[in-house]
């Protein structure tokens, strides 16, 4: 009988992602209620020493794919090992953090194991045995309820939704054997900036829009610096070159939810909205009075950006001393 | 170099959306119907690999009868021929199951390299696309930004969090969009007038030897809400930036506790 929550994790590099510890926490609470134990899947080179850390979020036992084949994400051998590893501990419940890779992985999984999935939720309930979840839809302007038949059902969770509690967990470290099988995929190389806050990840999203007027962004990239989030951009602000794809926010963009959200310079077009509704307290800084943005935000202030931004700047760094 | 783009119509991203009255889906009648943004660069690319390497074009959905003028805007973008697979049993499908589909028809035809967008604006799934490659057992390689065809193989930049990974996957194979890999060309009238006399394959699942109870959904909506409006959203006077903005940090700090 499948039981129990199976978290596949992502580490870049040693380090997990914050949406590991989102998802390996929320799995706590699930195995909760489903019944059954917690395992956390790691998979990376060099990463047997790393995965300890994982029992002081709950986690029972530790499934460690430790092995060069597995150093870098190619969807083919991972699929292969992560699904040898779910014919291992028959979980109810698969749950994987959504960010890129875990997104490109939860699909293809889903479909290896001919199971149900749920993309990018921001809830996850078993209610008496089966799985439901709340996803947003049509880029974030519905939330939907979804259920899932089947097991084990595969559901990937929205980076910043969950909360992450430590809890601890028995913590038994297993090595899973790995064997990818052949790869039609090789790795050629990769380019990670270091140190910049992931946008899906950041508490803090200070946003530019074309009321930027150039490409020289260092009053948000100040603020943002000094409540320790993200810079952030509209379509326009990207189309512009002003800033780089990575950093668009919207519905064709990203979808963030961090704690606060200040759009400078930025109208509010439906596409832009959808993309930063569901972040908890958002702050519209704009010189038209009419702009459709101040109707999405908890604090609105009319103004000049190139005046306002500095001085808010100024403000926070009086409070933090 | 024979490419597959897979191809779904969506409400336009300028639609403000309603829920109909069974309060488990959208109200459709008054959306304008679009080609799915990510899918008008897969099209885009297919055409320009075409441009290089020769071959053909066929972009394929799945999808209603309003579905073929999606279709008709491919192939006025420069496609060579349409592929839609009709069948009312489609309806109820979940992401698997419209893989499922799209794999069969796939597979009727012969390809090299298949390009489908990351996600479809409609239900953000991100699924179909490695689903897809996985029912016809090929590797493939999500969110690109780049794709260079050379003897056999292809080199893409997929896009990760903070920066970019570049794989080389053996053909066939198939990848999904990411915004930023180019920009897709604006139909023409002669496009247009051409796109006319282009064949469009219309298919049922029993033609595809599929029937509606293997495709059973194992996903399903049961409600669907608008997400709660922000209420008591207020704006921050004051006789200057600074007080502005220091009233805008005491409300952040005091009332809303984020910084
Ligand atoms: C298929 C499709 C997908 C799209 N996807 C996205 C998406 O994912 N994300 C996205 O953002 N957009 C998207 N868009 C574009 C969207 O429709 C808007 O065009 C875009 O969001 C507008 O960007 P903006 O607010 O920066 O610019 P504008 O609408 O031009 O607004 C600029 C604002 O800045 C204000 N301003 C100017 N100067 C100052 C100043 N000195 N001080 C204060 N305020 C100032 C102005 O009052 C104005 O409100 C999409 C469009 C389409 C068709
Ligand atoms: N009904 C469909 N017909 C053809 N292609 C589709 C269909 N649904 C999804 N796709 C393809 O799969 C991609 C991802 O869609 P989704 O998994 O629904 O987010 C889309 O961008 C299309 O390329």
């Amino acid at each position: 009988m499948a039981q129990g929550v199976l978290v596949i994790t992502e580490q870049v590099d040693g380090t997990f992602r914050k949406v590991s510890y989102e998802a390996v926490s929320e799995g706590k609470r699930l195995a909760g209620t489903l019944g059954g134990k917690l395992t956390a899947m790691v998979l990376g080179e060099g990463v047997e020493s790393m995965a300890g850390e994982l029992g002081e979020y709950g986690a029972d036992k530790i499934l460690v794919a430790d092995d060069a084949s597995v150093k870098e994400y190619l969807v083919d051998g991972y699929t292969t090992v992560l699904a040898e590893a779910v014919e291992k501990t028959e979980p109810a419940l698969i749950l994987i953090g959504a960010s890129m890779t875990g997104k490109d992985l939860a699909a293809r999984l889903a479909a290896r194991l001919n199971a149900p999935l749920a993309m990018d939720c921001v809830e996850v309930r078993a209610e008496g045995g089966s799985i439901t979840a709340t996803r947003p839809m049509y880029g974030g302007k519905v939330l939907a309820d979804v259920s899932l038949t089947g097991t084990p059902a595969v559901v990937a969770i929205r980076p910043n939704a969950m909360s992450i509690e430590k809890t601890a967990g028995e913590g038994t470290i297993d090595k899973l054997m790995v064997s990818p099988g052949d790869t039609r995929i090789k790795f050629i190389e990769k380019q990670l900036e270091t140190g910049k806050t992931e946008l899906t990840e950041a508490d803090v999203i200070v946003a530019g829009g074309r009321g930027m007027n150039g490409p020289d962004f260092s009053i948000l990239e100040e603020l943002a610096e000094t409540l320790d989030g993200a810079v952030g951009a509209s379509r326009s602000a990207v189309d512009e070159g002003w800033r780089p794809h990575s950093d668009q926010v919207g519905q064709t963009g990203k979808t963030v939810s961090p704690g606060l959200y200040i759009a400078c310079g930025i109208s509010g077009a439906i596409q832009h909205l959808a993309g930063m509704s569901s972040s908890k307290v958002i702050v519209a800084v704009n010189k038209d009075p009419e702009a459709p943005v101040f109707a999405r935000a908890d604090y609105g202030i009319v103004g000049d950006i190139f005046d306002v931004v500095p001085a808010i700047t100024a403000e926070v760094k009086k409070l933090k001393g | 170099m024979d490419i597959i783009v897979l191809l779904k119509q969506v409400p336009a991203t300028e639609s403000t959306i309603a829920l109909a009255d069974d309060g488990k889906s959208v109200k459709t009648d008054t959306v304008k119907w679009v080609m799915n943004p990510y899918d008008e660069f897969a099209v885009e690319e297919a055409l320009q690999i075409k441009k290089k390497q020769g071959g053909t074009v066929t972009v394929v959905s799945v999808g209603g009868d309003k579905t073929v003028e999606a279709l008709r805007t491919g192939l006025a973008m420069g496609a060579d021929k349409a592929v839609l697979i009709n069948d009312p049993a489609t309806k109820e499908c979940d992401g698997l199951g419209i893989a499922r589909i799209l794999a069969a028809a796939i597979k009727e035809t012969g390809y090299d390299l298949i390009i489908a967008g990351q996600r479809a604006v409609d239900d953000d799934n991100y699924l179909v696309g490695p689903a897809v490659a996985e029912f016809l057992t090929i590797p493939h390689v999500g969110m690109v930004i780049r794709a260079e065809v050379t003897n056999g193989t292809i080199r893409c930049t997929r896009t990760v969090e903070g920066g970019t990974v570049v794989q080389e996957l053996v053909l066939p194979a198939l990848f999904t969009t990411q915004r930023g890999l180019n920009e897709p060309r604006y139909v023409s009238m002669p496009g247009i007038m051409k796109a006319k006399k282009k064949p469009v394959d219309t298919k049922t699942l029993a033609d595809l030897g599929l029937d509606a109870a293997s495709l059973a959904p194992k996903v399903q909506v049961t409600a669907m809400t608008l997400p709660p409006e922000r209420s008591g959203g207020r704006m921050i006077e004051g006789d200057s930036a600074q007080a502005k903005a220091a009233e805008l940090v005491r409300a952040l700090r005091e009332e809303a506790k984020v910084i």
